[in-house]
């Protein structure tokens, strides 16, 4: 009976379900045609009921596939952006953590460089340079959200090094190669995997919004920021729905991931792992 | 055919007091010796420079006449006191034994470790049952020279007699040279052939 | 007199995952039965893993939040509860604990001594830390500029700074030289002459001894024997369970003879007594069940032989 209710067992029945939820958004957007969410302007402006769970927009395009298809969209942004982020944040921790005095020092200058901007500015500002769209979305994202997860690195593998058994390694007479993969990359696994996890929401914040102010995806994708910021314009015209329902959708989305990044950190990370 | 040290002195950073200063000392093959020396006297520091982990500001470490290898396996092999912090603590015990080259079964049997054990994980066995395996994984190296720290500080005395009946007895048998830093005179007169004071 | 601190069949496991999902508890100390009166100084002596370290932090409510905690403790005859923990640790009862790593790495030790009373107990402090041999200064520097045996040192200061009635130092000694760790033992014992009470884990059997008045022998996470002190000066024939012996005949000026074999695992123990396997005295009975603590000539003894 306890062991169904124990942590571990929650985070899997969490990490199932929530792997469930998102391959099904995907797909769903995936398989959702074009045509389902052409608009008929009989339709326009309808508030939610059975045949249309989310309303229909000023267009008379049903919300609710809008949505799905606008999730699975920031859903490929998200996971690619965030892979390649924590990707880069492994391997700048570990460079700026051996190598050289001077090597770290020109990391840590990037990171702070990084850091100071803002992201969402500096995520439009690389998305405009490349010329908008998914491949200068994905850029600007991937290229600013891993120096928090690289710094933790550094500081993990930095504190590695002086553990004992690395030095002992080295009198055995193994390399420094060889001390990488075999002490050092094994230990940074449950960081990377939780760095990971907890980059994607951001990842997809990040999407939605700067695609919102209009420096993302083109208007005629049906990304999440996109219909938000189309809804904008009519929720003065009372239709609540156009933005309250993709939002929150977005928001669960958002949450569920977090909260599984957390539970993974606590599984993982020792001081946690036997609560 | 000895390790010495030769006028070492030695201090953390640049500034920080001399924590060794002009100190020389003579390990001959074959033969053992007991350090003594009231605590922050530099005992652990000094086994460090020895073993190579850590390079004296001035004076010299030699092996033979020559300084310590760089690359490869280190002829001066050191066993830390805390055996948890020297062994990787994700690594099953196999895998620790087996960093240092095969494994010799006389040297497991004389030390008195289960074949169950190799296959547990670091947390899965006692400071006396870890420190077994790192006394085992410097004899495994075929180190000539052994530095032990403190080795049975944190063990009880039966732990304490069974590793170190091991030790003398692989010691005898492969003429190492072993220089064992310790508090306690009645275990320094059992092991060492020779003390020295720092 | 009543005992100041009352121990009995103290239990503690440890819920433990598995491989996968499962989980299950390990008993770490079981039937585990101590008493410590005022003006005693009560060593704990025995095997490494043998939970000795893991009675220290039990007593002072310092277990991780996976642990159980069964069986009784009572301080000055009150049941000993999580709150009273609590409120009592760190005054009443103060703890020299193992791991140097205790010590507040931002702070000075001097004042990391003090801790926070007012005023500043700076002259006892400057006291204490020269008769244990700290050098001059000292309180000026932070921990990680002192050596292990000095870092001991300022933890034995600091546990004997808070003035509690019940001090549990585990293994205060490493590190420390003869006579530091003689002068920390004579600072224990001259606490216990006030009429408080210590409570000795350690390693050192010969050097705790000449200051204890009991020693207690844990195996397995369990009391094997509670002997008085004099019994181990005195030789492995005046002791009384085969474990303690064994003990005896291993240190170093005893002649330096190992027993063969190993502690069994906690989770894996034998049923019957724990020290069975590596008995030399075993019988059929020793295997059917755990042998109840029994006074043996002004000890106790948990062996069905012993005497």
């Amino acid at each position: 009976m306890r062991a169904l209710a124990n942590r571990r067992a929650r985070v899997l029945a969490l990490a199932i379900l929530l792997a469930a939820v998102l391959a099904g958004v995907y797909a769903l957007g995936l398989l959702i045609p074009e045509e389902a969410i052409a608009g008929s302007y009989l339709q326009a402006g309808q508030a939610p009921s059975l045949s249309h769970p989310f309303g229909t927009d000023a267009l008379g395009r049903d919300l609710l596939l809008r949505t799905l298809k606008g999730l699975s969209t920031s859903m490929t942004v998200g996971i690619a952006a965030s892979l390649i982020s924590a990707g880069i944040a492994v391997l700048v921790g570990i460079a700026s953590a051996i190598g050289s005095r001077r090597v770290d020092a020109g990391i840590n200058w990037g990171i702070d460089l990084v850091m100071g901007v803002p992201h969402t500015i500096l995520v439009m500002l690389i998305s405009f340079a490349l010329g908008r769209g998914l491949k200068g979305l994905l850029v600007g994202i991937a290229a600013t959200h891993w120096c928090s997860l690289a710094r933790l690195i550094r500081a993990e593998v930095l504190q590695l090094r002086g553990q004992p058994y690395v030095a002992v390694s080295r009198k055995l007479g193994k390399s420094s190669a060889w001390i990488l993969v075999h002490h050092l990359l094994p230990h940074l696994m449950p960081q990377f995997l939780v760095g990971l996890i907890l980059l994607f929401p951001h990842a997809i914040l990040h999407e939605a919004s700067v695609s919102f102010l209009g420096f993302g995806l083109p208007p005629e994708q049906p990304a999440i920021g996109i219909i938000l910021s189309e809804s904008m314009r009519y929720l003065s015209a009372g239709q609540w729905w156009s933005a309250v329902l993709p939002g929150a959708a977005l928001v669960l989305l958002v949450l569920l991931v977090d909260r599984l990044g957390e539970q993974v950190r606590r599984v993982l990370d020792p001081w946690s792992a036997q609560e | 055919m000895a390790l010495e040290a030769k006028n070492v002195s030695f201090r953390y950073g640049r500034r920080g007091p001399f924590v060794l200063e002009d100190v020389s000392l003579r390990v001959e093959r074959g033969e053992r010796v007991a350090l003594f020396a009231p605590s922050g006297r530099g005992k652990t520091t000094l086994a460090l420079l020895l073993a190579g982990y850590a390079r004296p500001q001035s004076g010299q470490i030699l092996l033979e006449g020559k300084p310590l290898p760089e690359t490869g396996v280190c002829p001066v092999q050191l066993i830390w006191q805390h055996p948890e912090k020297a062994i990787n603590p994700r690594w099953r015990l196999r895998r620790v034994l087996e960093e240092s080259g095969a494994i010799h079964e006389e040297d497991l049997v004389a030390l008195g470790i289960e074949r169950a054990w190799l296959d547990r994980f670091p947390r899965e066995l006692s400071g006396g049952e870890l420190q077994r395996f790192c006394v085992a994984r410097a004899l495994c190296s075929g180190a000539p020279y052994l530095i032990l720290d403190e080795i049975s500080t944190m063990l009880d005395g039966i732990t304490q007699a069974q590793i170190w009946n091991a030790l003398l007895e692989a010691a005898e048998a492969r003429s190492l040279g072993l220089l064992a830093v310790t508090h306690n005179p009645a275990l320094a007169q059992r092991i060492a052939t020779r003390t020295v004071e720092l | 007199m009543q005992p100041i601190l009352e121990i009995q069949d103290l239990r503690v496991s440890f819920r433990m995952y598995d491989r996968g999902l499962a989980q299950r508890d390990l008993a770490v100390l079981s039937d585990l039965t101590l008493s410590v009166r005022p003006g005693e100084v009560v060593a704990v002596a025995g095997s490494s893993g043998s939970g000795k370290s893991l009675l220290a932090s039990a007593i002072l409510g310092l277990l991780p939040a996976n642990a159980t905690v069964g069986g009784e403790m009572r301080y000055k005859g009150e049941p000993l509860t999580q709150d009273r923990q609590k409120r009592l640790r760190g005054s009443e009862i103060a703890l020299v604990p193992q791991s140097v790593q205790y010590l507040d790495p931002l702070m000075k030790v001097g004042p990391q001594a003090d801790g926070h009373r007012s005023p500043r107990p700076v002259e006892t402090r400057r006291r204490l830390f020269s008769r244990l041999g700290l050098p001059e200064g000292t309180e000026k520097l932070y921990p990680f500029q002192l050596s292990g045996g000095m870092a001991r040192r300022v933890l034995v200061a600091t546990a004997l700074l808070a003035d509690a009635q019940l001090l549990i130092a585990d293994e205060p000694t490493p590190g420390m030289s003869l006579d530091q760790a003689l002068e920390a033992l004579r600072l224990f014992r001259g606490m216990a002459d006030e009429g408080r009470a210590v409570v000795l884990i350690t390693h050192d059997v010969d050097l705790a001894v000449a200051f204890a008045d009991r020693v207690a022998v844990f195996y397995a996470g369990t009391t094997v024997e509670i002997a008085p002190a004099a019994d181990f000066r005195a030789g492995a024939e005046a002791l009384r369970h085969p474990y303690s012996q064994a003990l005896w005949r291993a240190l170093p000026q005893n002649g330096f003879v190992p027993i063969p074999g190993f502690q069994p695992y906690a989770g894996n123990l034998p049923r019957g007594c724990v020290f069975a396997p590596r008995c030399p005295r075993r019988t059929a009975a020793c295997e059917a069940g755990v042998p109840p603590m029994r006074p043996v000539r002004g000890g106790e003894v948990r062996c069905l032989y012993g005497a």
